[in-house]
């Protein structure tokens, strides 16, 4: 098990046990999980509690009833879609830019990555007004698109347009602490061995930076599920149309439905448990693998 | 070809800020195959998906010209949002380093049992909408809560105090230290430290001395991440806050109450500010990072 | 090294094909064709609408063998104006603030100039007022606007910059004390300044307050509409919560029209208008008056009598001479409201 590689404290027995502070490591190792667990316990597992606490608060029968009702489930439809369509786009994205900066020198480097880092400090109604200033109708494009008949704001493809801008740095910014901290000796060996671009990252560099990219998408696609500010600002909220979940929970909480509301958010938290699940069998088969 | 590829817009946005002369200068040096590739398409990407939308941004707050834009910055209750938006986020920056780290090291390093779902767990407050988040978090907070049944008759108020504010930004941002630095530390060639133990080197001592430079790039830039995020949160805070001009108003919420307003070139100027400011500091942390990325090369 | 741009490309095109689908599905309404209507309302009015348009679309069907979809949009109705304008295809608005429907007259000509002369009531087909729910038993004896400042007294309402149901709060209570003060403008803003600083928390929207009054236990008074006053009195029957009419209050139109320019295109003016008129009807009005909104038909108002106490009304346009100029003087960005807000 891939575990087992990464993990000295079992890989390499001596380390915890047989060293000169053998005792204080054991002992320190124990403070530091328990440590761990209690604040993960108070800050992680209380809120998702609350959650589950009132989305059960009316009966398990409540909490089926809203979220098998077609407007949550077309929202739930919707937001798997548009994000299934923007993860992939930013994958490519974050895999080119980190090969760009990591393996090349080049001036205005330190400016690019901090460009690239921009759409996390954004405010996410910025986002959405920022993309409305350009594809809206009073937008810089507005006319132009007007007259060719395109609509771009409150379509889906909005949606898809703003899940990109918000989650584009996740995987950059995985991959590339990463792609710095090892260097590129090995590909250039490769290089000068004859091989090409392709089979260079291919062969030695996704197996090096796998997890940076499985943990880069895993943050990418929760991010993207759950945006809710910037998607508010473009997608028009159509019912049925254009609601993405994190809509949908905002649209039940306002009816006094605070029990559906929150049935519909435990949905997104079940959501990104099962893709960490993926992740998790995922690291397991490519680390029993390799 | 790149430019084509994706969205609808074609390059003679994106392409340009990088001169020619620069592209000379690398390919001079290059061994590695699939800059041109790479770097365009980044920049391509960059430009349309990024900065289009942000020149579009920036472009409505020059609309008020420069004496409009310092009115909307100089009034009391804007700065106020700034210094409380700042505090707070450097609060929760603080928590999350700790947090961070901590979490990073012993899902790394140790076992123990519900570690997959703890790992789990790390990357939910991205996964819910901000508003949910903020919504949970009140009503633990809240006098009536379980943890403000506890901590208010304490004399602890930390619903709509900046302490919660605070804390709604962590909660947020959490992912940002613990994911950036976990690969780092996986990657981490662990005979180094099994070699300073038979040393006989203390725990502590090797953490300082080895792990620490290795991690410091990567948990910096996960530190500066988690702090940009704060700044520009929102939807999680305001139920927390409280909203109470110059006590617990953030940054975020005026620029939204502008945009209520109709006011797109206020809201817009407000938006520039936060967006140089992060960007100074990110763009500090890179510098930094670089550093420590070259003394690091030139001591292998 | 071609792959990952084929995959580009062809996300990029479906990310495309969703763009073009929506204008591809707009049709010119012929009678027997099915049409599509939609109506972007306020962010409290889904079941109230979820209520209305099964039955208008049964009407219509009826009437003229077409059958009618209507779709809804809730959100804030500036959040809403600004989608609109932005290019949101709604046909119909339905509104809580005659500023935001006015706006789209005034920024980019959506709608006409005499909107309000085109429907009974200035194009509002029903109407509310700021209410209040007080705690089992009103311990704190609070029944006019005048309690309200009182020291021991803590006050719910949303942030007034943010959610258009507070600003017609803050308008009530300035026009209680500009009346009760002679017309008084000074003492009326120190009225409704005390009243601020009675509130301890802020919400950005009427149901963030609700929250914060019904599950956090603050304060001792909740002010919104009568209409979800009531609807929140009923929701949490068990806590045993009152609901408060004073003696006066502001007139809260809701007003409504058809988008111009969109009906227009769409070639769906006369389904829209039609549906619009619905809500004057005598079913509309009875569905309108069952979720605790008044309204103006007789029959209705008759039948709901017991539901709504007797109230005095203001209107904007008698106290404060008109909502363009409460705009400008009371909540532009440095106005009344500004002023009393910070100085709370």
């Amino acid at each position: 098990m891939s575990m087992a590689a990464l993990d000295p404290a079992r890989a390499f027995p001596q380390a915890a046990a047989v060293g000169a502070n053998g005792r204080t490591t054991r002992s320190g190792q124990r403070v530091l999980i328990t440590a761990g667990l209690v604040l993960t316990a108070l800050f992680l597992v209380a809120p998702v509690a609350v959650i589950f606490a009132q989305a059960f608060s009316r009966g398990f029968a409540a909490y089926r009833a809203s979220i098998v009702q077609p407007e949550t489930l077309h929202a739930i439809w919707l937001t798997a879609v548009t994000a299934l369509i923007a993860v992939p786009i930013n994958m490519v994205f974050g895999v080119a830019a980190a090969w760009a900066i990591a393996k090349f020198r080049f001036p205005g480097k330190k400016t690019l990555i901090s460009l690239i880092e921009i759409p996390f400090s954004i405010s996410p109604i910025v986002a959405g007004v920022a993309y409305l200033l350009v594809y809206g109708s009073q937008g810089l494009f507005g006319e132009w698109l007007a007259d060719h008949d395109i609509r771009i704001m409150f379509t889906p493809a909005a949606i898809v347009l703003v899940m990109l801008f918000v989650t584009s740095p996740f995987v950059v910014r995985e991959l590339l602490p990463l792609m710095q901290a090892q260097g590129s000796e090995q590909e250039e060996a490769a290089a000068t061995l004859g091989a090409t671009g392709f089979q260079i990252f291919r062969r030695v560099t996704l197996p090096n930076i796998r997890w940076a990219l499985l943990y880069g998408t895993v943050l990418c696609s929760a991010r993207a599920i759950g945006e809710f500010g910037a998607v508010s600002v473009v997608s028009g909220r159509i019912r049925g149309e254009t609601n993405t979940l994190p809509l949908q929970i905002e649209l039940l909480y306002n009816d006094y439905n605070a029990a559906g509301a929150f049935a519909a958010a435990s949905t997104l938290t079940v959501i990104a448990l099962i893709t960490l699940l993926i992740k998790a069998i995922i690291e397991r088969r490519i680390g029993g693998a390799g | 070809m790149t430019a084509t590829v994706i969205g609808p817009l074609h390059s003679d946005d994106g392409g340009q800020f990088i001169p020619p002369p620069v592209m000379k200068a690398v390919r001079a040096r290059r061994v590695l195959p699939g800059f041109g590739l790479t770097m365009g398409l980044t920049l391509t990407y960059l430009g349309v998906i990024v900065l289009l939308p942000l020149a579009a941004l920036i472009l409505k707050s020059a609309e008020i010209g420069l004496d409009g834009f310092w009115q909307v910055l100089s009034s009391p209750r804007v700065l106020a949002s700034f210094q409380l938006t700042f505090t707070a986020a450097l609060i929760a920056t603080a928590i999350n380093a700790a947090y961070g780290l901590l979490m990073a090291w012993i899902l790394v390093r140790y076992d123990f049992p519900g570690k997959r779902f703890v790992d789990a767990l790390v990357d939910l407050p991205f996964a819910l909408p901000t508003a949910v988040a903020g919504v949970a978090l009140t009503t633990l907070f809240a006098g009536t809560g379980w943890y403000g049944r506890w901590l208010e008759p304490a004399g602890i108020q930390v619903a709509y105090t900046i302490t919660g504010v605070a804390i709604a930004m962590a909660f947020t941002s959490v992912p940002f230290v613990i994911r950036t630095v976990q690969p780092v530390l996986e990657s981490l060639d662990s005979q180094i430290e099994e070699a300073s133990v038979t040393l006989g080197a203390y725990p502590f001592t090797i953490f300082r001395r080895i792990i620490l430079p290795m991690i410091a790039p990567a948990y910096l830039t996960g530190c500066a991440l988690a702090f940009a995020r704060s700044l520009g949160e929102f939807g999680a805070v305001i139920f927390i806050a409280g909203n109470l001009p110059f006590k617990t108003e953030i940054a975020a919420l005026l620029i939204f109450i502008r945009l209520e307003e109709f006011d797109y070139p206020a809201a817009s100027a407000i938006a520039a500010v936060l967006l140089a400011l992060a960007f100074i500091i990110l763009f500090a942390t890179n510098v930094l990072q670089a550093r420590w990325l070259r003394r690091r090369e030139a001591a292998s | 090294m071609k792959r990952p741009f084929g995959i580009a490309l062809a996300l990029a095109a479906s990310a495309f094909a969703f763009a073009a689908s929506p204008a591809a599905r707009a049709q010119d309404a012929k009678p027997a064709q099915p049409v599509e209507l939609l109506n972007a309302s306020y962010d409290v009015a889904r079941e109230l609408f979820a209520a209305i348009n099964p039955v208008f679309a049964a009407e219509w069907q009826a009437k003229n063998g077409q059958k009618v979809e209507i779709k809804q949009s809730h959100a804030g109705t500036s959040a809403q104006a600004r989608a609109i304008l932005e290019g949101l295809q709604a046909d119909v608005v339905t509104f809580n603030q005659v500023t935001d429907v006015e706006i789209l007259h005034d920024r980019g000509n959506l709608v006409a100039a005499d909107w309000q002369k085109r429907l009974p009531n200035a194009a509002s087909p029903f109407y509310s007022l700021p209410a209040f729910l007080v705690r089992k038993d009103n311990p704190k004896g609070i029944k006019d606007w005048n309690d309200l400042i009182r020291s021991d007294v803590k006050v719910i309402f949303p942030n007034p910059k943010t959610s258009g149901n507070a600003r017609y709060t803050y308008l009530a209570a300035y026009a209680y004390a500009l009346e009760t003060n002679g017309g008084d403008q000074a003492k009326a803003q120190d009225f409704v300044r005390q009243l601020f600083a009675n509130v301890p928390v802020f919400d950005t929207g009427g149901r963030g307050a609700t929250t914060t009054f019904v599950e956090r236990n603050l304060g001792d008074v909740l002010i919104t509409f009568e209409s979800e006053v009531n609807g929140i009195r009923r929701e949490y029957g068990d806590k045993g919560f009152q609901v408060i009419v004073p003696p006066i209050s502001l007139l809260a139109e809701f007003p409504v029209s058809v988008v111009d320019k969109v009906v227009d295109r769409k070639g769906t003016r006369a389904v829209a208008t039609a549906y619009l008129e619905f809500l004057y009807t005598d079913k509309g009005q009875d569905i309108l008056a069952s979720f605790f909104n008044r309204v103006h038909a007789p029959a209705v108002i008759a039948k709901y009598k017991e539901q709504f106490p007797e109230v005095r009304l203001v209107k904007v346009e008698d106290v404060f001479g008109g909502w363009a100029k409460v705009q400008k003087e009371h909540f532009a960005s440095g106005g009344i409201l500004d002023k009393v807000f910070v100085n709370r």
